[in-house]
């Protein structure tokens, strides 16, 4: 059985005159990582807003987990989490001390369990105690999707996961994803990186100049294009490549 | 505690007792004063009370609240930059608990802080022979001026764009029982700077305390205390509630 867990139809938005969001439709099926992919000020991060509540939308039917967001938020805020741009933690606090203060308030029976769980399945068990402001970008930004997980939403929106990170924390931040669309979430996901929506995302919306353009899977999107034509390229290594080779023999030293 | 109030007032808390600078800005700061002004300033200034420390600890008690509530804005800022307030509103939580655990943590924190200082006004020879009734009286008062302050700082701590946005009103909040009845008696300033100091808030609030703790002839002061906090927390109250319901849907 396929449900839809996001349904956005005619989504519009506008900021005094700049029409950010002109008329946007997509779909996103229960337990997919669907990517938003789009430049900066594509209005990536507006899309998410309003299906997360924290925005009200001028036109257009938007339901998250059958629930419309303008008339029934309560109910559509017992189906999400966000994870912001920005990793919301409290620095002052522990790891371990941001995950139960998030299970208490999601009113979970047994929130020390709950966050030693997180702590271990995030492998932040041996900084759990340290406060997270001296964590690195990487492990502020899985504790901040850890934090997301507790009360098991049915919809997860990650609004740039990877941005601000250095290449070695991006990947750990991929793995962590990868991992949770096994959990059977449905996964809203935004991103400027090609590389990122074709590594975790099942399916794809392009968002430009305020529409969505296309939608799809990667196979589905590379059909679109020119077919594939044999060359013989000279490949360098990219830096980061060399910086992630580099970084991984040191470790295994 | 587990309401969601509970919790967020001891996360809240907790940035507190973990925050030193905090302490030491909220309660260090006006004993300094307290030990400037009283071995200092004191001897010079002719007040017609028999002991300085017991004339100036009321505007100084008014002065530790107002630098204390400049840490509400900050927090709230903060929350609000860092994405944990976007967090909390696309949560299924009561939102007036967002904005309580930050007013209650306000009071609990100023609360201490009026304590500590007014502990070391023992230590400099402060002396009231006000019974546990004007006691309660002016733990009334100051909370009441805690309230209307906090709900003053909850607007900035909400709009501002910046940290030095957030906390800048509290200068002049600090600043505002300089220009009172607190170090010295008005009759001493000129005219126009009189007519200023006899009706801004502090004066009325700072006469009411010093009524109520050495037994002056009590005057109206009292009722334009307590009219000027609950105007100053009802108006501020409806501001700030009103720009969090905007900014939060």
């Amino acid at each position: 059985m396929k449900k839809i867990a996001i349904g956005v139809e005619g989504l519009k938005k506008s900021f005094k005159t700049n029409r950010v969001l002109v008329d946007v439709d997509f779909d996103v099926q229960n337990g997919e990582i669907f990517a938003l992919l789009g430049s900066n000020g594509s209005g990536k991060t507006t899309i998410v807003n309003i299906l997360s509540t924290l925005m009200k939308p001028d036109g257009g039917k938007i339901e998250v987990c059958s629930f419309d967001v303008l008339l029934q938020p309560d109910q559509v805020r017992q189906n999400i989490s966000l994870t912001g741009q920005f990793s919301a933690i409290d620095g002052i606090l522990t790891g371990r001390e941001n995950l139960i203060m998030i299970a208490k308030l999601r009113r979970i029976s047994n929130p020390a369990q709950t966050a030693d769980k997180l702590l271990a399945k995030f492998s932040l068990a041996d900084a759990a105690n340290r406060r997270a402001e001296k964590y690195s970008g990487g492990m502020k930004r899985r504790l901040d999707i850890a934090m997301s997980l507790i009360g098991s939403p049915a919809v997860i929106f990650l609004d740039e996961p990877t941005t601000g990170l250095d290449p070695e924390s991006r990947l750990e931040v991929w793995r962590t994803i990868k991992e949770l669309a096994g959990g059977g979430a449905t996964i809203l996901l935004t991103t400027q990186h090609l590389e990122e929506a074709e590594q975790l995302a099942d399916r794809i919306a392009i968002l430009h100049d305020g529409k969505i353009i296309t939608t799809g899977t990667l196979t589905e999107l590379k059909k679109m294009f020119p077919p594939a034509k044999v060359e013989f390229v000279e490949k360098q290594p990219t830096l980061e490549e060399i910086f992630l080779a580099i970084i991984r023999k040191k470790e295994e030293l | 505690m587990t309401s969601t109030t509970g919790v967020l007032l001891g996360r809240l808390m907790r940035n507190i007792t973990r925050s030193p600078d905090t302490i030491i800005t909220v309660a260090i700061t006006p004993i300094m004063m307290l030990l400037l002004f009283v071995y200092v300033f004191g001897g010079a200034i002719e007040t017609g009370s028999s002991s300085y420390v017991n004339y100036l600890l009321p505007g100084i008690l008014l002065i530790t609240i107002a630098s204390g509530v400049a840490y509400t804005s900050l927090r709230l800022f903060n929350d609000v930059k860092g994405g944990l307030m976007a967090r909390f509103l696309t949560m299924p939580i009561k939102r007036s608990a967002i904005l309580w655990a930050h007013v209650l943590t306000s009071l609990v924190s100023n609360s201490i802080a009026v304590a500590v200082v007014i502990l070391a006004a023992l230590l400099m020879g402060f002396r009231s022979n006000a019974g546990i009734l004007e006691w309660l009286a002016v733990a009334g008062i100051l909370g009441l001026f805690m309230l209307a302050v906090t709900w003053v700082a909850i607007i900035p701590g909400l709009t501002a764009s910046s940290m030095e946005g957030a906390t800048a009103y509290s200068y002049p909040l600090i600043f505002l029982p300089f220009v009172s009845s607190a170090f010295v008696p008005t009759e001493t300033m000129p005219t126009a700077v009189r007519i200023f100091a006899d009706n801004q808030p502090v004066t009325s609030i700072v006469n009411s305390i010093r009524v109520l703790l050495y037994d002056e002839t009590v005057g109206n002061d009292i009722w334009v205390a307590l009219a000027w906090c609950i105007a100053i927390m009802v108006f501020a109250y409806f501001i700030a509630v009103n720009v969090f319901k905007r900014q939060a849907r």
